[in-house]
Parts: C-alpha cells; structure tokens; sequence
C-alpha cells in the first residue's frame, strides 16, 4: 500500500520545512542583534518593513550619500505640505522670533545640554542642494543650511549603549533615527532654506534634514532630542508618530 | 505527446485523468499563483498610491504649482494619505520579486527559458511569425500543443526580461536610500519623476499584458488552463473503459 515516493517526498518535505523554519529562527536572532528590525515589525505590514529595512542596512553603505545637486537646479517653487503647530509656546516663541526658543539634548549622553538658535549657528555650519520627495509623490530640490546632527551629538557625547536618536518636535509627528542615519554627513539640523532663514511653514526654527529618506522623516519645528537605547516605552513603542498613522518608520523606502 | 507519458514520478493516482503531457512544473505553477496574489495587492495599492498625487512629471522635480506632463482625471488627496498604500506595495513587491528571483533561477538552472520561452530557429522566420499572427487575429484555437507558440514566448520574454525589470529599477529610482547607493538607477531614466512617470507606465502595460493574458487564457479554454496551472495538467480525457 505504501508508496515509496511519497513517502520519501513526505520526509523531504518535512525535512526543507524543518530546516526552513529553524533557518527563519536564526535569522530573525542575527537580525535582532545587529540591529537590523525595524521598531514597527509587528502588524500586517512588518514583513514588508523588516525586509525593506534589514536589506538596505546589511547591503548597502552606512556612508552612502544622496545625490547632490548645482544652484541652477534648485526648485522655483519649494512645495510645502503641513500647518505650523496650533500650540501656546510654539505661537509665543513665533512671535518673539524664536529669540526664547532652545533645543534640548538629553539622554543617554555625557553632557545634557540646550542650544539657542545661535548658538547652533556658532557650530561649523554647511549646506547641502538635496533632492526631497514626499511620501504622496512630489518632489522638489533645495538648499539645506544648518549643522550635521553628528556636530551636536558628538558634543554632547553619546553613550556607546545608545541605540536611537528621538527628536521631538513642538507638534505631535515625533520621530527617530537609528545611528547610521543620526551620524550620516547629510542628515541635518536645517535652520536656512535656499540662502534665507527657514520659513515658517517649513520647519521653523530648526528643523530635521535626512536626505536619504521620505520628506516626512524630516521632522519640523524641533523642541527636544533625546538619545536612547530602546524605542519601547516611547508612544507606542513603534518608532515614531508615522508607524501610528499608517506610514513606516524606515522612509528610505 | 508520446513523448511526455508519465514516468513513475510523476504519475497521479487518479484513474480518469491520464496520459496528458505535463504543461507546467511545480515551480512554475507555484511562483505563478504567490506572483498572482502580490500583483493584485501590487496594483491596488499602485492606484492607492496614485490617488494622493494622480499628477505625472518629467525631470527630476514636480509638485503643485509646477507644470505637469500629465494630470489624471482625479482629484488630489482623494482618500487621504497613502500610507497602507504604500505598505502593501512593498510587500506585495517583496512577495513578487522573491517568487520573480525563484522562477528565474530555476527558470535558468532546468534550462525552462531556453526550451519554452526562447523562440525556436524555425519560428522566427517572417513566414511563420506572420501565420501565428493571422491565427492569433482570426481567434482560431490553437492546436493542443505541448510548449508554446511564438506570440507567446515573445511576449513573455519582453515580460520576464525587459519588463519587469524596468520597474524594479524605475522603483528603486525613487528610494532615496538606495539612488545614495547606485545613482544610476535614477539618472539613466533622467531624474526621479521621470523615473515615477515610467514606473507608471510599466504598470499600466502590465495591466493591459494581465488583461490579455486572460482573454488568451478564455479563448484557449478557460477550464483546462486552469487545471494546467494548477494541477500541472490540462488533460480529463477519460481512461479508455
């Protein structure tokens, strides 16, 4: 009665799922320690974001920089997308022209610190003409002025348990980095747009700059960063705002 | 047929349907129906993404308030964000290439593209590309036949390797992570919206190579190309009592 070659297919088979399952094990246990599961892995999506983001982590340089553009290619027109915080202190610092706003840093660093406009315009400032594309499919061309957001972490000094930098901004739509975008040359704190102050309505005073993701990892209206060694305990433990209103945490998509 | 009378190891233990050539292998049928499923989820939410930005560019920049090549007859933001959208297009897109890479490899390694997809030296000759067209025009049912005619591996090929392809690449051309790394998946394309517009376009014509797909599929006989795909065979002749 018994068929010798489903019986073997039977034994192969449950052999492959065997191996394939203890495989996956594996994997999932490299993954996690090198860091390369994204906070929002959980849920329907979290296969889709946690290929997206162990990939390009494990495959391509930490260093790698967006491309850059001339002046001549900058946009005429800098779309923007998003109203200026409806808050108390973020309208009375508006109308004192930011002269009372300070940006906190605190954490896991060596030196907790607060930063006045100024006083991050007295670190080595620079510019970069980056491409930004919106998640909605927009996209457009400027010139970012500010300080790296390694100068500032650096200065404070960053615990080596340190795993994310949080930035907080005087809105709801706070955000993370893992450290190869927080220490990446491009990523910015922006407080120039095109050779002006930073507008308003994009950012003011101080916003984030991640050239190698989506536009809306480049959080606006900065109040707060905090260095971390777990997401977890932040909302709701995926991240950042994104993930809870249906977008990834990992924009560099 | 003759030629493809079950061995052993193939045989199935149903006594009505025997004898019918093997159409499709397992792998085949398998990376067929898992790239079924994640194109559907692909197109949708294509559209879904679509729906918040139905406006089309060329170049490297484009947004409101710049001039559009093209503008679909939508209007912006309808339904909001696309963020699911955009979910469900990376992972479907997961789904399909790991299922594409699959196909290819063993498309390669048991020699399928060589045998049933490149076109064989006696059909590329005007003559007989002409004949299948004319058939093709006239809906004459093709002969059951057991690998496939020229029409089809041509444009399967342009499919498998021309096409999909593209959109991948016209894809990764607007990751912002991965143009860091190999800038050229962008810059050959002439910028990011342009690369967007292609992407676009890649997809509608896979839209319209689905959509013929299936009439082809209805005209040849719809129950039996099923059953091909599925079980691997096409035949139901009953076993001479």
């Amino acid at each position: 009665m018994s068929d010798p070659v489903s019986r073997r297919k039977l034994i192969t088979g449950g052999l492959a799922i065997g191996a394939g399952a203890a495989g996956l094990t594996v994997a999932a246990r490299l993954a996690s320690r090198y860091g390369l599961i994204p906070p929002d892995s959980g849920g329907i999506w979290g296969l889709g974001e946690t290929l997206t983001y162990a990939t390009q982590r494990v495959l391509m340089s930490r260093h790698s920089l967006a491309r850059e553009f001339n002046h001549s290619e900058i946009s005429k027109v800098v779309p923007v997308s998003g109203e200026p915080p409806q808050t108390e202190p973020f309208e009375r610092l508006l109308a004192g022209g930011f002269r009372d706003w300070r940006l906190k840093v605190d954490g896991m660093v060596a030196r907790p610190s607060t930063f006045s406009l100024d006083e991050l315009k007295r670190f080595p400032s620079s510019s970069q003409i980056t491409h930004q594309a919106c998640e909605e499919g927009w996209s457009f061309i400027a010139e970012w002025t500010g300080v790296q957001l390694s100068t500032v972490l650096n200065f404070v000094g960053v615990s080596p348990q340190a795993q994310f930098v949080v930035v907080y901004p005087f809105d709801e739509s706070w955000d993370s980095l893992d450290l190869a975008d927080a220490f990446h040359p491009q990523t910015f704190l922006a407080y120039g747009l095109n050779g002006q102050e930073l507008p308003t309505r994009h950012g003011a005073p101080l916003r984030l700059r991640v050239a190698r993701q989506l536009g809306y990892k480049s959080v606006k209206y900065l109040s707060r960063i905090t260095v971390t060694d777990s997401l977890k305990n932040i909302g709701k433990g995926l991240g950042s705002a994104a993930p809870e209103a249906g977008y990834s945490w990992f924009a560099g998509i | 047929m003759a030629g493809f009378a079950s061995t052993p190891r193939l045989a199935i233990q149903t006594s009505d349907i025997v004898d019918s050539p093997r159409r499709h292998s397992a792998l085949v049928r398998f990376t067929h129906w898992i790239f079924t499923l994640s194109f559907f989820g692909l197109a949708v939410s294509g559209f879904a993404i679509i729906l918040a930005h139905p406006h089309f560019y060329w170049g490297e920049t484009g947004g409101i308030g710049t001039p559009s090549l093209f503008d679909l007859p939508l209007p912006t933001m309808l339904g909001g964000p696309s963020g699911w959208g955009r979910s469900l297009h990376f992972q479907s897109a997961w789904i399909a290439v790991l299922a594409g890479a699959l196909y290819f490899v063993s498309g390669v390694l048991t020699q399928h593209f060589r045998s049933q997809l490149l076109p064989r030296s006696t059909d590329l000759s005007w003559r007989s590309l002409r004949a299948s067209i004319i058939d093709h025009l006239r809906f004459r049912r093709p002969a059951e036949e057991d690998s496939y005619n020229i029409l089809q591996r041509l444009s399967y090929l342009t499919v498998v390797f021309l096409v999909f392809p593209l959109i991948i690449v016209t894809g990764f051309a607007m990751s912002p992570a991965i143009t860091s790394v190999i800038p050229e998946f962008v810059t050959i394309f002439g910028g990011h919206q342009t690369a967007r517009t292609l992407h676009f376009f890649l997809g509608d014509f896979l839209l319209v190579f689905l959509l013929i797909h299936i009439a082809m599929v209805i005209l040849a006989g719809f129950s039996s190309r099923m059953r091909a795909m599925i079980t691997g065979r096409a035949g139901s002749r009953k076993e001479p009592a």
